[in-house]
């Protein structure tokens, strides 16, 4: 009998032995005369258990290990690991784990489940049941459904994804384009790489739909270069959607023509704003555009095009699949869904958890999370990236939710927690912040481009004990300016963390180094 | 090195054709002339510049504009550092200090024996094991300052 085994091939996996990891188990199968299949899927999510090895029992259940590393690999197999035997790196199922049966796992349902290259295996987890429903509805209604969702771009800006869509629709043109943004280039995120990874087949599906809905025949993927894997996963789950028909001159017999292709980007944090990753597109400096016009009226090559994150693509499918009001039915206020959180930094249990809108950030640092990894309290917390503010301990019971940050002066963004313990120094974050955007300025606005630097010597002014009032002063201003005089969102969001920083840490900005 | 140029301009003109006709075509062709030999030379340039029918300027404005792209030749390898949040929030400042001692390079460098270029990235997407660091297409996560020593090791020796 064939024993199956499940290992991860997603990057933040491989970074933690994956690869060596699974040759060491074909050697010590070969050595035992064991015949054992591997089949590299996505990760759980659970990055501290990784590298996680899956063996199928007899059952046919799915037995956790982890974290499993090479050097492990020969007790293991001799305490019994093809026959799922006890063992102390022994987990059980996965779906009973607590960690990860208190999630809500619509868009990431599949992910680290099913081979993220194979249209078999995605089909028969309900892949493409979304677009067999969409090809069956006309434009509009595939539009209404999405927006009935109440499914808002889970890339940061929050806005409700059904209205670009519709704009797009009502546009009159022979050419349109559907762009995924997958410039994932925020800190402490990385939910978009482990979907590309993971499942694939779920971002083609989804921009599939998108296509089909308004009348766009050609897609883009951009996708940060820093994400090679990322990379060789889409181009072979395209390669493969394409052979099955589900991409190409006529989807799914349906007459309709949609196809795909994957750009990689070039090192450049401003592409995550849309209009900059259009200029990029087009083989330019990826420079903001001024707006009006949208790029639902005027976008790629001066046509309608639809752009959208990663996750927001990613979600169409289950909401076509089961309906808008499922999907809707999750969620507070007007957060619906789910949202797949990133738990990064400094935390024990690091990885990925994908919940309803309304789990606190005090739930995700501590039941998720399991505090600081250093063992030390966790002082401060950025949310949403390096435009995202710092939270201090006090801000811990916010809810998960637009309006409820947005009340705070913070951002949910791309969901992303960055955490902290008590020997961050928050005036060096802060000088971060603004060497972040001097670095990744596009250079075509003046409070970004000249503001960020002045920003970093008013702070470097700050931290030498040089008239600190004065120069805090100066940097408020500062940071007035760039908020209200920046072209896009990095200048103008760049006083978040710095501003957040001065307001909830100012012992930081006063004291003596 | 009359052969090596020789080399460059064929894969040059084999890239140039294989973009023909496409939408947007600068960024792929780039890339894929970084990809074959390295860098993009200003020789590069100005031929990718007359065969789209843009200005050199045109051209060197976008080279110059992405980090990613390099107008040198690097180092064997690339060792990417990435110094975003997540990785600081894990000492990661120590592993960078570590890379830029051990190669006696800063970010753009390249270490005197040629084998590693060193460049910082900001951020690799390992942020739940951070520090992270890239050498070429390798992860690697948890990078302690002793971790990164033994893996430049290892990849001396390869």
């Amino acid at each position: 009998m064939t024993v199956r085994i499940y290992i991860s091939r997603d990057a933040a996996a491989q970074a933690l032995g994956a690869d060596e990891t699974t040759a060491a188990l074909q050697l010590a199968a070969a050595a035992k005369g064991a015949s054992v299949t591997v089949t590299r899927v996505g990760s759980r999510g659970m990055v501290w258990l990784e590298p996680l090895v899956e063996v199928e029992d007899a059952g046919g259940q799915r037995i956790a290990y982890g974290p499993v590393t090479a050097d492990d690999v020969p007790e293991l197999v001799r305490a019994g690991l093809f026959d799922a035997a006890p063992h102390p790196l022994r987990l059980g199922r996965v779906e009973e784990l607590p960690w990860f049966a208190k999630q809500e796992r619509l868009t990431f349902a599949r992910v680290g489940v099913i081979d993220p290259v194979s249209v078999d295996d995605y089909v028969a987890h309900g892949g493409y049941a979304g677009l067999q429903r969409a090809l069956r509805m006309t434009g509009a209604e595939i539009v209404h459904e999405v927006l009935e969702s109440g499914l808002r771009g889970r890339g940061g800006a929050a806005f409700p994804t059904g209205i670009k869509w519709r704009t797009v629709l009502e546009q009159q043109s022979p050419q349109k384009y559907v762009v995924c943004n997958a410039d994932e280039g925020d800190s402490g995120t990385f939910s978009d790489r482990m979907l590309m990874e993971g499942d694939p087949l779920c971002l083609v599906e989804g921009m599939t739909i998108a296509g089909i809905a308004v009348g766009a025949t050609k897609g883009y993927i951009y996708l940060r270069c820093e994400y090679p894997h990322a990379g060789h996963a889409l181009r072979e789950a395209i390669g493969a959607a394409r052979a099955r028909g589900y991409l190409g001159p006529d989807v799914c017999g349906s007459g309709k023509a949609f196809d795909l292709e994957v750009r990689m980007g070039a090192g450049a944090y401003i592409c995550g704003e849309e209009t900059a990753l259009l200029e990029s597109l087009e083989g330019k400096r990826a420079e903001v555009r001024y707006r009006p016009p949208l790029p639902a009226i005027k976008g790629l090559f001066g046509q309608p095009t639809i752009i959208n994150n990663v996750i927001s693509l990613g979600s169409v499918p289950v909401i076509l699949e089961r309906g808008a009001a499922h999907y809707r039915d999750f969620g507070m206020g007007r957060s619906r869904g789910t949202l797949p959180i990133q738990l990064a930094g400094n935390l024990k249990r690091g990885g990925l958890v994908e919940k309803a809108f309304g789990v606190t950030l005090r739930e995700l640092l501590y039941d998720f999370g399991g505090g600081s990894a250093s063992g030390r309290p966790i002082r401060a917390v950025q949310v949403g990236g390096p435009l995202g503010a710092y939270l201090p301990e006090s801000q811990f019971d916010t809810p998960l939710d637009y309006e409820a940050f947005t009340a705070i002066g913070a951002l949910v963004g791309h969901g992303g927690i960055v955490a902290f313990d008590d020997t961050v120094d928050m005036a060096r974050m802060a000088r971060y912040a603004m060497e972040f955007c001097a670095v990744e300025s596009c250079g075509k606005c003046t409070p970004c481009r000249i503001g960020s630097t002045r920003g970093v010597e008013v702070i470097d002014r700050i931290l030498q004990g040089i008239e600190q009032q004065g120069n805090l002063t100066q940097l408020e201003d500062l940071c007035e300016t760039m908020q209200h005089g920046s072209l896009c969102g990095l200048g103008g969001m760049t006083p978040f963390p710095v501003m957040s920083a001065i307001r909830h840490f100012p012992g930081d900005f006063s004291r003596d180094r | 090195m009359a052969a090596t140029e020789l080399d460059s301009d064929s894969t040059l003109e084999r890239i140039l054709a294989e973009h023909a006709g496409m939408e947007g075509p600068l960024l792929p062709i780039l890339h894929a002339v970084q990809d074959a030999v390295g860098h993009i030379s200003a020789a590069h340039v100005a031929r990718i510049a007359r065969a789209l029918n843009l200005s050199r300027a045109e051209v060197h404005g976008v080279v110059s504009f992405y980090h990613y792209f390099r107008q040198h030749e690097p180092g064997r390898h690339v060792v990417h550092v990435c110094r975003a949040e997540a990785c600081q929030a894990m000492r990661g400042e120590q592993t960078e200090l570590h890379a830029r001692r051990e190669l006696g390079v800063d970010y753009g460098g390249t270490s005197a024996d040629g084998l590693f270029t060193l460049e910082a990235a900001y951020c690799l997407g390992n942020c739940a094991a951070a520090p992270t660091v890239m050498i070429d297409e390798k992860l690697y996560g948890r990078v302690t300052p002793e971790r990164l020593a033994a893996i430049l090791a290892e990849w001396r020796n390869r």
